[in-house]
């Protein structure tokens, strides 16, 4: 694995990530700041971690869509590399129409940060092999506009194509809208681009990968990734 | 030149800080207020005289940065 995180001011959460990825990988990931027009050579998996880019303003991840380096996460993409997102990550790469839709504020209007439930709806893919199809995992959120939106058409595409990695769930994996904590469409909480390569997920898997920590459900996806990019080397 | 560009929410994007403003206008006891929808406005300063160029850029500005136009319409104004 050879993993690029980006940093853009405000962001805070690339440590956190930096050190799951080491965790599976034993490697060191680059930190890519916003300013450089190229990823490292031999870049693998581009990870948009979670903070407060540019303080939200605007829109959350508005500005960061449109700084230098998200070119050089475009053409990454373009050519199949694997591109995370988390959190603040992901509304990034809505913004930069690297995946549909857009998160809303929460419905609640509240700023939400507890653990929650998700339910992983494919186990098929790099991002998720390091589970089973339909595991209900525990993992924390911390956002304030999290809430899933697209319009009907892009949304029946999702489901229809089983774009839908993850979904807010009950305990027991059950799709309740009491655990659909900030009323995202069909309790949506993560999913991926056309080709599969590119994941958005607002809850924070890198937060619940060390026995520390209280919980480790976060890990499989990390140890997924790890193991497909090994495959693929 | 100077311009405004005016952001507003898509008709049926539900609009949470909208109706947490409309609760507080009930609230104050303001007589008639039936909703409350939240957008932006953006005074923009521009070089060039011709207005149909300034209108093209600011056209621009909002498709790439200003607004987000899956669920939010805008309206460029050219003020002169």
């Amino acid at each position: 694995m050879k993993a690029a995180i980006l940093l853009f001011p405000g962001l805070n959460r690339e440590r956190d990530m930096a050190r799951a990825l080491r965790l599976v990988s034993g490697n060191d990931a680059t930190i890519v700041w916003h300013a450089e027009t190229a990823l490292p050579a031999g870049t693998d998996l581009v990870v948009v971690p979670g903070g407060f880019s540019y303080g939200d303003y605007l829109r959350c991840g508005a500005i960061a869509a449109r700084a230098p380096v998200m070119e050089a996460v475009r053409s990454h993409a373009a050519k199949g590399g694997l591109v995370l997102g988390v959190c603040n990550g992901f509304q990034i790469l809505c913004e930069a129409g690297l995946l549909p839709g857009v998160l809303m504020r929460n419905q609640n209007r509240r700023f939400i940060c507890r653990d929650v439930y998700l339910r992983v709806e494919r186990a098929d893919t790099p991002f998720t092999q390091g589970y089973r199809r339909r595991q209900t995992i525990r993992v924390p959120v911390a956002h304030g506009e999290g809430n899933y939106i697209a319009d009907g058409e892009t949304v029946a595409r999702l489901e229809g194509e089983g774009r839908v990695l993850f979904r807010y769930c009950d305990p027991d994996g059950l799709i309740d809208p009491n655990w659909n904590h900030n009323g995202a469409m069909n309790a949506i909480a993560g999913i991926l681009n056309e080709s599969g390569n590119v994941l958005g997920m607002m809850p924070h898997p890198e937060n619940h990968v060390e026995e520390i920590m209280g919980c480790t459900d976060g890990r499989g996806l990390f140890e997924g990734l790890a193991d497909h990019l090994k495959r693929a080397a | 030149m100077k311009a405004r560009v005016t952001v507003t929410l898509k008709t049926g994007v539900l609009d949470p800080q909208g109706k947490a403003i409309e609760g507080a206008l009930k609230s104050l006891g303001i007589d008639g207020i039936a909703s409350v929808r939240q957008g932006k406005v953006f005074d923009i300063e521009i070089e060039g005289t011709d207005r149909a160029a300034v209108e093209a850029a600011l056209r621009q500005a909002s498709d790439k940065l200003l607004a987000n136009t899956v669920i939010e319409n805008y309206r460029v104004e050219v003020l002169g």
